[in-house]
């Protein structure tokens, strides 16, 4: 037998757990202000998430998807991308969605059931959220292909779970972003769950990247809790597809260190003394290391970042918790841009028997 | 604990779908059956939709007969291929050689403060699919038999689990394996001056209302749909001939819906029983909002009691 064609995916980490460099310094992280940035980002965002949970528990939030252990890849991804890429996200990258200028008010607001909290001030040209597993992947495809066409040096990037991988959507997003050559970057966020179904229960592949293999476009794994590692790859992949040389899947590999969302119970089907391993890999401590390491980084700026975010997280809850219940005409709002005649009934049979404004 | 009678009277079942197996499904609807009956009967799948209709069309054309769950309502639409084109025609195009024993459980509707895509009622989309069944329980003893009657059913049964009772509704269920009939109407409450007409968790705000009705001195006969496809019209004709009233009542947006069928049905065959015209209370035809809004989206008590003395002031 001939073999006609070979492929190898390549593996990238930068920072070791504990901390230590064991790859070159990508250029970005040659500043370090820039390094402390992503760490505050990060430091931001779990304060963020810790109190959403909190707000759940005590019943002034709906479910709620947390994003803990997920911080050095949806951080790095932000920070990878241009403001006038488009992201596609999944539910739980508020690190990178924080990162593009989306407030902690609006993703209260949309896990508190209020439709608002999708119109996004900023970016404008983001899409939100997207609960029908891997239907986003194909959106981003879209979005790029609209670039291309017009020949805008822009990106899309889409986020897809290990499970996700599992959905035809997934491997038609790649298969179009490969025939196309399309400039989309898909990040796989591998944080070995899918609900209560471990990747490998989900696929017989020994990594996810090498789903690219199939649609003809590059394919690799990156450290998902090493935020230097992240970003450089993705930025580099968008780098590539913004110049025409087509799309790219980066498997990232991280852990869910919380349950699938407030509505889980993850003690049911995996065990303490894994997730208690994956907290020695978790991305905050090595990146924290990293810069004291580095003399970027101390406990009194520790303190001061900590409290900014509780500052920080704590009027947007205030903010969040402020915000009026919406009138019953938000039903019909924005269902067309001219809506039928027959809807002027509905809309007002639905007046007539109204909630009480401004419950919950 | 229908899964289970059947699974332990029947090798041929098998329970599939995301997160059915340790986990015990999302609303804990197959909690302990891996453990009982081992992970080839109860499996997790992959997580997609298509892949657990037309697994389930393999398996159940090659010996099993598949209860699939679909986690969410919302996430059901990638599995429609293979309802649509093959699943349902798998009978009829062979000629009967090969066909498609599968039951598909999913959730259905609103009412729990739950996330976007999880709260939707569209089963007028199934109800139209030719060489299905589509069952709606109003209640966990109700959902017992009916759930045992789809297993046991030779052809695919769509079953239609409302979210609000798997939380609302505590009921001692007899596990005794006795199945309800499919394609029959179930009488809640009977009544004399009016028909009112609903499935699912709004048979819980349809039973209030006849309630606050019987305060007002409306006496009024409520019927479980049940199954929502194909309708038992004989049940709901022979009700509107002794009440003369007709009111509908359901969750799903209004257009097209399951109440327009019953309606349709009634106006070709019961027209001249009626006293007034024929009622609906709906959903809005719009998207079912997030949460804040839902209970300003599922029909409350009050505008069921409002729709029914429309119907007395004609």
């Amino acid at each position: 037998m001939t073999i006609v064609a070979e492929f190898s995916v390549g593996y990238r980490q930068i920072l070791d757990p504990n901390g230590r460099l064991v790859g070159p310094l990508p250029g970005f992280a040659e500043d370090v202000a820039e390094v402390v940035k992503m760490y505050e980002a990060m430091t931001r965002v779990r304060a963020f998430d810790s109190k959403a949970i909190n707000l759940q528990r005590t019943g002034q939030l709906g479910t709620y998807p947390p994003s803990l252990g997920h911080e050095a890849t949806h951080v790095g991804v932000g920070a990878a991308m241009d403001v006038k890429d488009v992201l596609a996200p999944v539910y739980r990258e508020y690190g990178t969605q924080l990162w593009r200028g989306v407030t902690m008010t609006e993703i209260l607001m949309y896990w508190g059931g209020d439709e608002r909290g999708s119109d996004f001030a900023v970016p404008r040209h983001d899409f939100a959220w997207c609960v029908p597993i891997a239907t986003q992947t194909l959106h981003a495809a879209g979005a790029a292909m609209a670039f291309k066409i017009r020949r805008e040096p822009r990106c899309a990037v889409a986020y897809i779970g290990d499970g996700g991988t599992s959905e035809g959507c997934f491997y038609e997003a790649l298969n179009l972003a490969g025939a196309r050559t399309l400039p989309v970057v898909f990040v796989i966020v591998n944080n070995g769950w899918a609900i209560s179904v471990p990747v490998a229960a989900q696929t017989a592949t020994r990594t996810l990247a090498q789903k690219a293999v199939a649609a003809g476009i590059p394919g690799l794994q990156v450290d998902g809790n090493d935020v230097l590692a992240v970003r450089a790859a993705v930025s580099e992949a968008l780098a590539t597809a913004r110049s025409g040389g087509g799309p790219c899947l980066i498997e990232a590999l991280t852990y869910r260190l919380s349950d699938h969302t407030t509505a889980d119970d993850a003690s049911r089907y995996r065990t303490q003394a894994e997730v208690k391993e994956a907290w020695t890999l978790e991305p905050l401590l090595r990146l924290r290391e990293y810069l004291l390491r580095a003399n970027a980084w101390d406990d009194a700026r520790e303190r001061a970042l900590l409290k900014d975010c509780a500052f920080e997280v704590d009027a947007a809850v205030h903010d969040y918790l402020a915000t009026a219940k919406p009138s019953c005409d938000a039903m019909f709002d924005h269902l067309f841009a001219t809506p039928p005649a027959h809807l002027d009934a509905q809309r007002a049979t639905a007046h007539r028997y109204a909630t009480k404004p401004g419950g919950p | 604990m229908a899964h289970a009678w059947e699974m332990q009277h029947d090798d041929s079942v098998v329970v599939i779908g995301q997160d059915v197996g340790a986990n015990g499904g999302v609303f804990r609807a197959t909690a302990g059956l891996q453990a009982r009956f081992g992970p080839d009967r109860v499996q997790d799948t992959p997580l997609a939709e298509a892949t657990i209709a037309g697994m389930s069309v393999g398996m159940a054309t090659h010996g099993l007969k598949p209860v699939a769950e679909i986690q969410f309502m919302g996430f059901i639409y990638p599995a429609l291929d293979q309802i649509v084109n093959h699943m349902t025609r798998m009978r009829y195009r062979t000629r009967g050689r090969l066909t498609c024993p599968v039951v598909i459980r999913t959730p259905h509707g609103g009412g729990i403060h739950a996330p976007e895509h999880h709260s939707e009622s569209t089963e007028t989309l199934l109800c139209h699919i030719p060489g299905m069944r589509v069952v709606c329980p109003s209640s966990p003893a109700r959902a017992y038999g009916l759930l045992l009657a789809a297993i046991r059913d030779p052809d695919p049964v769509m079953f239609l689990e409302p979210v609000r009772l798997y939380r609302a509704l505590r009921q001692e269920v007899i596990d005794d394996g006795r199945a309800l009939p499919l394609d029959r109407c179930f009488i809640l409450r009977e009544g004399t001056q009016v028909t009112l007409v609903s499935w699912g968790a709004m048979t819980l705000e349809t039973l209030r209302a006849a309630a606050e009705l019987e305060t007002q001195g409306i006496d009024a006969e409520v019927i479980d749909l049940a199954t929502l496809s194909p309708i038992d019209a004989d049940t709901i004709l022979a009700s509107v001939a002794k009440t003369g009233r007709l009111v509908i009542v359901h969750e799903a947006a209004r257009n097209v819906g399951v109440g327009a069928e019953i309606a349709a049905i009634v106006a070709e065959h019961g027209l001249y029983d009626l006293q007034a015209p024929i009622r609906r209370v709906t959903g809005f035809d719009t998207i079912m909002p997030l949460f804040r809004l839902e209970h300003d989206y599922i029909p409350s008590v009050t505008r069921i009691v409002d729709a029914v003395r429309l119907t007395f002031a004609d």
